[in-house]
């Protein structure tokens, strides 16, 4: 294929800085709303570490004392702090849950957007169920980070500073103290969680290797009941389920040493600041209240240091997860329109294939040599052996894939000279395998022309022998289709899948094996059907059956990659 | 529930020293700002230097003693909560395979799947927590509780006072939020469900050039989510700052009153300050506690979804293989006696009344309209489902009179919708019969038309398939799987519609080779294709669950309207 030269690897944030950055320019349209964040995140750390600092002056001026006149005043001021506090922080909360969902949102959306412009090999090449985690999972690690992480990383952060200022202040000998735990503190903190971190991901290795091993069992059940595997097929979910156990054990382990580990430290400190402490009140004076105050802000102190590395880990997930979803955002799309690209108003529907080679792999080339020429309102059959590449032909005219050598031409223009949008509306196609979307029996109808009134909706699901079931259904045409339209046979939906190509109107038809799939007798109806739509249209058909070939005008064979007339 | 407990008895031992380690922990914890006032009123205050190292000391070895405890119950909990969440597992999935294809089918396969790993990690957490934190909580506040009474009754009230506050705006604000998290749940299922529609559909998109329709379809979706979730969490953001204040008041409070206290000499400051260090810890405990309240609220959904599959009937209660009687199909004949069939939950019958009678070597094909139950009347052969009413015998036995693995050894099966593995071609194939040598391997693919294309990969009988066969064609793997079934030797083979997706051209010769070398095997056909039909020995009609004719090909252009029908819309297939 044409596009083998991808977007340079390099332009791939690699980095979690890039990552970084490229996140914060999806908020960067609620800057407003982030500077107002900030601000309120400092007035409730401010207000916070005021509330305890103010018990020293309260402990030391009114209570030891013993002044009760100014401890109404003083601890009515401390109320007032505390409430701005605790507002501050409320309205910070919801504005971050705002930002964080409106960013996410956009980013939703982009992923989505760009996810309908990449080129059909994409979705040939990639699992469905790699790109639909991108949706799940990595959206939701980083609406957590953006929700939480990010600003607790920066109150913590901000806590931090605000508190060793305050501690530095009141006494800088016990300062010096805290600092010797401090250390010991960050150390063990990184050890852990690099510990945990390794093992996290074995352990969602070990989980994605036991989730595709179910997946496949689950679709391959009738299989697995026919040939009487059950037990060969438990033995190996045992296997995956034990290694996934190992693997998680230890993870959980070293993730809960975390807590209280660091929470013993804290005391350990609290411990040694409390010794320090007492020995500097008895010898050098130091006031009971000061003593009070900081041994409240060690405690806080604390705090802040587990959080920064535990939120380490959430944050590096959710740049992760970012990474994957700016992968999608920046493949490349389907190539765009030539320059100059013209646009198809009036197609008569004159198709020619001329010299046309293909293939899906380098290696492998199915089409070789076809020719093909179908004037407006032609009816051609295609024939020929499984793999021969029928379908491939059909897949070319509308562009899903570009041919390697050769031309093909609508109406006398070469398909790459009209822009995807007219040369697509142009034709509609009716695959073998049907898929329907959530919705009505309506508005799947009408997926071929969105501006259809209902009565023309009638009249193609008419004309496509779908009226008659349809009227059947328990809502009608209202009658709601979930999980890909699984409460309708087969046929119906294949019956739908025509009708939903009537309404579009295109002059040019392509059918694959379209009626295959339909037992005898809804087929006479949907032949009916076919031929009153084929009527004036230029139609190839990938054929399995006489009759469609009797009622072409032309009947081409493809054999070993070239198209010949059958006699 | 009944399902956790059993998993759970294997951890007895575990789950009964596990509370054991919170308390104590819990009191090494507590027990520390007793020591504090003790510092401060008798050693600072006083001037008393051995007062503090002492005390210092002992604190540090309480604190030692509680790390202690608290790694030993990470430990404990650990192993208990992932020992629970494997065996849950591996519960639901052997449940699976015992599953009917209605019960799956019932359930959503996708759906399966997200059951026996995200609500399963889900539960598997919640207990983990629950074991590290659900009891921490009550024993905080009993220890907080106590030790506060202790130092002065009065003064407790404060926290007594300022518990049921919070819990009241704890209650409010859940039962609030949770159903608006309920409502974000389905949001977002539907917005995955538009996602994955999408990605099947993408051709169909394309074709009719309605990108910019769908993403505005999934635009509006998104920002119904986004609303949602942001009314959601703005509900349940409310409870930190609340418990904030309440607990930054009840300080205020003590202050207020303990600070009078101390003036009159009631209360020593060491003593005040204690106190407020257990109010702060008493309430951080009761946040934790609403944090896993609110993991439960999430974790019972996943419970409901895991013990629905867990309840579900498995398919063939009566699965013979305890069944005394080892009998063994011999010929292959197939007799249907008064058999009508309905599917679990159906509200009518999808067979009436079927007869017929089917001898060894005989090849009977088997036609009518789509949803006419042909693939149902086959797969009671094989007991892939039981018979409602009636008989389903082989050899003039009651199918249920054989072990379910003769059933499965005699009887080869390929379906329409083709079941294949991530595993070389050789691999897929042996599934048909374990130990089969190359050459049979080869055999039973020449026959079914797959050996050359199998050799014109390069690793040949090694090559890998993708996930469910990826890599090979649809006829392709219709091929392999006819070639797997054949590997059995079955004296009985089913082939439903299983060459929908070969040429026919390819299809006769499978046919021809079928006759030729399984010439003892009563084989059915399930097809669309009047070529196959002809080829056949008998047809059997049916029509809307019921046979509507049986005979030769030449019989039923006079006798079936049906057949006559198919016929004059194909005449001959080429």
């Amino acid at each position: 294929m044409a596009h083998g030269d991808h977007k340079k690897q390099g332009a791939k944030p690699r980095s979690s800085a890039k990552a970084f950055r490229r996140l914060v320019s999806y908020m960067a349209s609620d800057r407003r709303l982030l500077l107002l964040i900030g601000f309120l995140i400092i007035v409730s750390i401010a207000s916070n570490l005021a509330g305890s600092y103010m018990i020293r002056p309260i402990i030391n001026n009114y209570i030891i004392p013993g002044a009760p006149a100014g401890l109404a005043g003083a601890l009515l001021l401390l109320g007032a702090v505390y409430i701005t506090g605790a507002a501050a922080v409320y309205i910070q909360y919801r504005l971050l849950n705002k930002t964080a969902q409106r960013t996410v949102t956009r980013m939703r959306i982009e992923l989505f957007a760009k996810m309908e412009r990449l080129p059909i090999t994409y979705f040939d090449t990639h699992q469905h169920g790699d790109l639909m985690s991108r949706y799940t999972n990595d959206i939701d690690r980083i609406s957590d980070a953006l929700a939480d992480s990010l600003s607790d990383m920066l109150s913590s952060g901000l806590t931090l500073l605000g508190i060793f200022c305050l501690m530095l202040y009141i006494s800088p000998v016990l300062t010096l103290v805290t600092l010797i735990t401090v250390p010991l503190m960050f150390l063990s903190a990184r050890v852990i969680v690099k510990k945990s971190r390794a093992y996290f991901k074995d352990q969602q290795e070990s989980l994605g290797a036991l989730n595709g091993y179910v997946e496949e069992m689950i679709s391959g059940q009738k299989a697995i009941k026919v040939f009487g595997r059950e037990k060969q097929v438990e033995a190996g979910f045992e296997a995956y389920n034990r290694d996934l156990k190992e693997k998680s054990l230890m993870a959980q382990f070293y993730a809960g040493l975390m807590m209280p580990v660091m929470q013993n430290l804290n005391t350990l400190n609290f411990v040694v600041i409390t010794i320090a402490g007492a020995l500097l009140a008895i010898f050098r004076g130091f006031d009971v209240g000061g003593l009070a105050a900081f041994l409240q802000y060690s405690r806080q102190f604390g705090r802040p240091v587990n959080e920064l590395a535990s939120l380490y880990n959430s944050i590096q997930a959710a740049f992760a997860g970012a990474e994957r979803i700016f992968e999608i955002i920046d493949e490349t799309p389907e190539e765009p329109d030539a320059a100059g690209a013209i646009s198809l108003n009036k197609v008569k529907g004159d198709v020619s294939l001329k010299h046309v080679c293909f293939g899906y792999h380098p290696e492998r080339t199915i089409l070789k040599d076809v020719a093909l020429h179908a004037r407006p309102g032609c009816k051609i059959a295609l024939i020929g052996a499984t793999g021969a590449g029928k379908t491939t032909i059909l897949n070319l005219l509308p562009r899903f894939f570009d041919v390697w050598e050769g031309e093909i031409t609508i109406d006398g223009h070469p398909i790459k000279s009209i822009t995807r949008e007219s040369l697509r509306r142009s034709m509609a196609i009716v695959l073998q395998d049907v898929h329907l979307f959530t919705g009505t029996v309506c508005e799947n109808i009408r997926f071929g022309r969105l501006n259809a009134t209902d009565e023309e909706v009638v009249e193609a699901a008419r004309l496509t022998a779908a009226h008659s079931f349809i009227k059947r259904l328990p809502h009608g045409y209202n009658t709601l289709l979930e999980n890909d339209g699984a409460n309708l046979s087969q046929g119906q939906r294949q019956l739908l899948n025509i009708a939903r190509a009537a309404i579009a109107n295109p002059p040019v038809l392509l059918l694959d094996e379209a009626a295959s799939n339909i037992d005898a007798r809804s087929e006479l109806l949907v032949r009916q059907g076919l031929d009153k739509l084929m009527q004036g249209r230029t139609s190839l058909i990938v054929a399995h059956r006489l009759s469609t070939i009797r009622n072409a005008d032309l009947t081409l064979v493809l054999e070993q990659g070239r198209l010949k007339q059958l006699n | 529930m009944k399902h956790y407990r059993e998993i759970l008895r294997r951890y007895k031992t575990s789950l009964f020293v596990s509370p054991f380690l919170v308390l104590v922990t819990v009191l090494c914890e507590t027990v520390q700002p007793m020591f504090m006032a003790e510092i401060i009123d008798a050693g600072v205050m006083r001037r008393n230097l051995s007062v503090v190292s002492e005390t210092g000391l002992h604190m540090a070895l309480v604190s030692l003693a509680g790390l202690f405890f608290s790694v030993a119950n990470i430990y404990v909990s650990s192993i208990t909560s992932i020992g629970f969440g494997t065996g849950l597992r591996a519960a639901l999935f052997h449940k699976i395979q015992q599953l009917s294809f209605a019960g799956v089918d019932r359930l959503g396969p996708a759906s399966l799947v997200t059951r026996l790993t995200g609500d399963v990690a889900r539960i598997q957490h919640l207990v983990l927590t629950s074991m590290r934190i659900l009891l921490r909580a009550p024993f905080t506040l009993m220890m907080a509780v106590f030790f506060v009474v202790r130092i002065n009754p009065d003064l407790a009230m404060a926290l007594l006072a300022s518990i049921p506050v919070l819990g009241a705006a704890i209650f409010v604000i859940l039962r609030k939020g949770l159903p608006l998290f309920l409502k974000v749940q389905q949001q977002l299922d539907r917005l995955n469900g538009l996602v994955r529609e999408n990605l099947i559909n993408i051709r169909v998109v394309k074709s009719f050039v309605r990108e910019d329709f769908e993403t505005a379809r999934f635009t509006r979706s998104s920002e119904a989510l986004r609303d949602l979730v942001i009314r959601a969490s703005d509900t349940v953001v409310t409870l930190f700052p609340v418990m904030q204040l309440v607990m930054n008041l009840s300080i205020l409070a003590i202050l207020w009153f303990g600070g009078y206290k101390v003036i009159g000499g009631e209360l020593k400051v060491g003593e005040l300050i204690s106190f407020v260090n257990y109010l702060t810890q008493a309430l951080m405990s009761l946040m934790m506690f609403s944090m896993i309240s609110v993991a439960f609220a999430r974790a019972s959904a996943s419970s409901r979804r895991i013990t629905e599959a867990l309840d579900a009937e498995p398919s063939l209660p009566g699965t013979s293989a305890t069944l005394p009687d080892q009998r063994r199909i011999g010929r292959g004949d197939v007799t249907f006696r008064h058999v009508s069939f309905r599917y679990e939950g159906g509200e009518e019958d999808v067979l009436h009344d079927i007869n017929f009678h089917v001898r060894q070597g005989e090849t009977v094909a088997v036609a009518g309209a789509t949803g006419s139950a042909k693939s149902s009347m086959l797969q009671l052969i094989p007991r892939l489902y039981d018979a409602t009413a009636g008989e389903v015998l082989i050899d003039g036995v009651n199918v249920k009179a054989y072990p379910s693995d003769e059933l499965r050894d005699k009887i080869g099966v390929a379906l329409q919708k083709n079941e294949l593995f991530a595993a070389t071609i050789a691999d897929n194939l042996r599934w048909g019969k374990p130990d089969a040598t190359q050459k049979e391997l080869e055999d039973a693919a020449r026959a079914a038309e797959a050996h050359d294309f199998i050799m014109s990969f390069a690793a040949g009988y090694d090559t890998m398939l993708g996930r469910g066969g990826a890599g090979v064609s649809g006829g392709q793997k219709q091929r392999l799987c006819i070639a797997r079934a054949l590997l059995r030797k079955p004296k009985i083979l089913i082939l439903d519609d299983s060459a929908s997706a070969v040429d026919t051209e390819t299809e006769r010769r499978i046919q021809a080779n079928l006759r030729s070398c399984l010439t003892d095997t009563t084989v059915f056909i399930i097809t669309q294709r009047i070529g196959t039909m002809e080829s056949a020995g008998r047809i059997i009609v049916l029509e809307d669950g019921k046979i509507e004719a049986i005979g030769s090909p030449e019989e039923l252009l006079l006798t079936s309207g049906v057949y006559r029908e198919i016929y004059q819309s194909q005449q001959t297939a080429f």
